[in-house]
């Protein structure tokens, strides 16, 4: 099998998710980095792989009825695997994921108002597989994945799913509601310390009036962002940052800090200047600079400067591009840096998705990976807060660890036949078994420590003799040993 | 701006004083009282808990004024005396098992616990409880900072949290906590059947894991959290086949405490654990039903889970050694909102219950008047409950006579006070 170049396997563990025996001849030797970054940033062919579930050959899932992922959330979660696991596009999947962490909304609390149906769709229903081609909130960050942040913002104000998780169908001018108005400076864009409690109040009377209306009937029917003139507070809004009151689509703060009086049927645009002035605020550039450093460089180092300095720069020089920020970051010296390999800590659904894709995934149902990754400290659509979840060595409690060995067990066991047939050929000795295993799993080149361990794994109970019997036990014993160690845990 | 433990081991293990002296009467206190089987449960209530509809000023005009359809009537409230400044209080109509502790004597209230300029971020006021540092809420939390100071070597069920998570209270410089919120099910797993091959797998998993290359902090750190697996999953597994006196219910929070009460009876050696129950970030439709409504329903779920937990320990006779204190990031505005629930504020009361509690109601009751409520540090001043008694003082009472350990040394500072020996 050609392999792909050491800093391409690298781009794919870290925007791709790991490298899968399709992946390893698609980016074989010679396919220069360039390339390979644009096949993830602009990835131009079909992306949608729904169709293919339920075959064979595929990540299976497991439901009893029919599958309905836009109305079922566990049927969802399969689907959302499903596509992490075979989408050409997984940066696409990544940085879906990564601003549903950013955005962190949860299905319970929706379900708990609007009912269980209701509320998957909101999270992540499909528009042409939806009745009332009703959009969920993952699809919408999905399909906004390469586009301007500024932009998402906005759809994330305007989104079902937030308005219920952020209380803002609560807000009203009588009674501004600071919920939203809080989380989206705080989490959503500059920042705890960056603004007064008077920019809050001020911010929760500019979305008086955004809200939710359920149209269409029976079911086709749907909640939709609605904007409730009799409901909005038209008074000025001052704020102790500069806002745009021009409300232009433009990058063009003034020194204004005041977004004035409006009447009620105008007042909506208060909401698209705050969100502006928000996208575009250096400190958003900043802040997200750092966010992606952390997803894609590195999490055992703080950021430097100049690196935040130039994401930032492209980040507002390109009006809020996700697309031209990703370029830039995985194009940057640092990114590139051999020595910042295996610096991040896997999320658990990187992990499990990672471990489908290079150790194997026929006859595998996606449903046997949920529980696991609950006890991994991850569920899908249901992150433990609004601020996402604890990254980095907060998943490696003893619980969250003894999950992903555990999970890694139950994979090698699903795969063991497959894992045997792969494993013939480095059959030789029990030292080539361990390449075989390093090989597959994109790991770093085993430490002497580690080389040790595993051939004495392999020789417990018996001289090597390569025999189909010995392979089928110490093959996915070794893989199960490899994909839980902590250097798997690093991409 | 979160924190994570990266931190410390990026930078290596930070410098700790460890092995400070312990005033002499302190250690003798605790020695005396067999400190050595003490556990502390801490329980956290996430989302900041509206203690107003916890512990009610039932006979206050003004709360009544302040919150029109989200009061509890007078008649409703379960009447429990008054504190030192004759207000007369009442539990919310769901703590009927609280109660009963309170009339047990074993139920302690502190009201108006809090800090100056009390954040009203979730995270940030999480923190800032977590690390007991309004100024600067980073790095080991107050119970890590406690676990690091124990004479080494620390033993990694020292410190359970029955989240999937690690709290970052729990949080230590240079002790592994164990999270685990599943005790039967922590087994470690093999590909192969047999037991022979699930030996040599765990054998593999151990070689594995036992090189700590100083040189790769991050890989190291991961490696420590699966050896401590390796080190605890029996004990963890007499937990798992714990068998309780009573009927736990089956939400998270009570299946938590479920396991605290086995790892108790089982004398695995926790000192401090952590449970936790979620959705007091009550913004909207708290509710005023006593039956169904949001909080009332919260409430419920608590006082079961406490209650049975009560109850089974003390049909074992375990009471004495068992200390819950219960918290929230902050408690909530005075006045109702239009949505029917309550924005975030400041100063809230905290709970301790045991056998070895002095029950009662200690601290005063909050002034809801809004012209007289003066002294607020937040803009929407004589809508927040200020706060009468810092938190660290609390916590000083508890490190200091239940833990037996240092809290001027474990809190920078000395927060003691009079008070509040409700302990």
């Amino acid at each position: 099998m050609p392999k792909p170049a050491p800093a391409i396997e690298h781009l794919l563990r870290r925007a791709g998710f790991g490298v899968s025996e399709a992946d390893k001849a698609t980016f074989a030797d010679g396919v220069p980095y360039r390339q390979a970054v644009d096949r993830l940033v602009a990835f131009s062919g079909e992306t949608d792989v729904d169709d293919s579930i339920g075959k064979s050959g595929f990540l299976g899932t497991t439901v009893t009825g029919g599958f309905t992922p836009n109305t079922n959330i566990t049927h969802a979660r399969q689907r959302w695997l499903f596509r992490m696991v075979h989408s050409p596009a997984p940066l696409q999947e990544r940085m879906a994921l990564l601003w549903h962490h950013h955005f962190a909304t949860g299905y319970n609390k929706i379900a708990g108002l609007y009912g269980g149906a209701d509320a998957a769709r909101m999270m992540d229903a499909k528009p042409s597989t939806d009745p009332a081609r009703q959009m969920g909130q993952i699809e919408m960050l999905r399909q906004n994945a390469f586009g301007s942040f500024a932009g998402m913002l906005l759809q994330v104000a305007q989104d079902p799913a937030m308005l219920v998780w952020l209380d803002g169908i609560t807000n009203v001018k009588a009674k501004p509601q600071e919920n939203f108005g809080r989380e989206l400076m705080e989490l959503f864009t500059i920042g705890v310390g960056e603004f007064a409690e008077s920019d809050v109040y001020a911010a929760a009377r500019v979305f008086t009036g955004w809200n939710l209306l359920r149209s269409g009937a029976g079911a086709s029917s749907s909640y939709r962002f609605v904007y409730n003139p009799a409901q909005h507070d038209t008074g000025a809004k001052e704020f102790t940052f500069p806002v745009n009151s021009m409300g232009g689509m433009g990058r063009q703060p003034r020194a204004s800090n005041v977004i004035p009086a409006r009447d009620a049927n105008g007042g909506m645009q208060d909401g698209l200047d705050l969100i502006q002035a928000l996208a575009y605020h250096p400190l958003t550039a900043r802040r997200l600079a750092r966010k992606f450093w952390t997803f894609f460089v590195s999490e055992t180092e703080p950021a430097p400067d100049s690196f935040v300095n130039e994401i930032a720069a492209v980040y507002l020089n390109n009006r809020t591009s996700i697309r031209a920020t990703l370029r830039a970051v995985l194009a940057s010296a640092e990114f590139n840096d051999e020595n910042r390999a295996f610096q991040r800590y896997a999320w658990p659904v990187e992990f499990v998705v990672r471990s489908l894709r290079e150790i194997g995934w026929a006859g595998f149902s996606a449903n046997d990976a949920l529980t696991p990754l609950t006890s991994m400290g991850q569920t899908l659509y249901e992150p433990p807060d609004v601020a996402g979840w604890d990254l980095g060595l907060a998943w490696f409690t003893t619980g969250g660890m003894l999950a992903r060995l555990n999970f890694a067990s139950q994979l090698a066991l699903n795969q063991r036949v497959a894992i045997r047939d792969a494993s013939r050929p480095w059959a030789g000795s029990a030292n080539s078994l361990v390449d075989f295993c390093y090989d597959r799993l994109s790991l770093p080149p085993a430490t002497l420590d580690n080389q040790i361990a595993l051939v004495d794994y392999a020789l417990a109970g018996g001289a090597w003799t390569g025999t189909d019997a010995q392979l089928l036990i110490k093959a996915p014993g070794m893989m199960h040993l490899l994909a839980g160690s902590a250097e798997y845990q690093l991409v | 701006m979160k924190f994570t433990r990266r931190e410390f081991v990026a930078g290596g293990v930070k410098a700790f004083t460890v092995g400070f002296a312990a005033p002499a009467f302190l250690s003798d206190l605790a020695l005396a009282s067999g400190a050595t089987s003490r556990s502390l449960v801490v329980l956290y209530l996430s989302g900041g808990n509206d203690a107003l509809s916890t512990a009610i000023p039932y006979t206050d005009p003004f709360y009544y004024s302040r919150r029109p359809t989200i009061a509890i009537p007078a008649a409703n409230v379960l009447q429990i005396g008054t504190d030192s400044s004759g207000k007369p209080l009442g539990l919310h109509p769901r703590l009927t098992g609280l109660r009963s502790i309170f009339d047990d004597g074993r139920l302690a209230i502190i009201q108006r616990t809090g800090y100056q300029n009390s954040s009203r971020s979730h995270f940030q006021g999480t923190d800032i409880w977590s690390t007991a540092n309004p100024a600067n809420s980073v790095g080991a939390g107050w119970l890590g900072r406690y676990l690091d100071a124990l004479p080494p070597p620390v033993d990694p069920l020292t410190g359970w949290s029955t989240l999937r998570d690690l709290p970052h209270a729990l949080l230590a410089d240079h002790t592994s906590v164990a999270a685990i919120p599943n005790a039967s099910g922590y087994v470690i797993s093999s590909p192969n059947s047999g037991t022979t091959e699930q030996t040599r797998t765990r054998n593999g998993v151990a070689a594995i894991a036992s090189h700590v290359p100083l040189e790769r902090p991050h890989v190291a750190y991961v490696n420590g959290s699966v050896q401590a697996v390796l080190t605890t999953f029996e004990r963890v597994a007499t937990v798992g086949a714990y068998v309780p006196t009573v009927t736990y219910g089956t939400d998270g929070l009570s299946q938590g405490l479920r396991a605290v009460a086995g790892a108790i009876v089982k004398g695995i050696g926790t000192k401090v654990f952590w449970v936790q129950i979620g959705g007091f970030d009550t913004h909207a439709s708290q509710g005023t039903n006593p039956n169904n409504g949001a909080y009332s329903n919260l409430m419920g779920t608590l006082n079961a889970a406490i209650t049975s937990f009560y109850n089974d320990l003390r049909n074992q006779s375990l009471l004495d050694s068992t200390l819950i204190l219960q918290f929230s990031e902050f408690g909530r505005r005075i006045g109702e909102n239009g949505s029917f629930g309550t924005d975030h504020g400041a100063a809230a009361s905290m709970m301790a219950v045991g056998g070895l509690v002095r029950g009662g109601v200690y601290g005063t009751a909050p002034n809801l008047n809004p012209a007289g409520n003066g002294g607020g540090t937040l803009e929407n001043n004589g809508n927040d409950v200020t706060y009468e008694t810092d938190f660290r003082s609390v916590y000083a009472q508890v490190i200091d006579n239940w833990l037996g350990a240092n809290s001027a040394a474990i809190l920078n500072g000395n927060f003691r006070t009079p008070r509040v020996n409700f302990i």
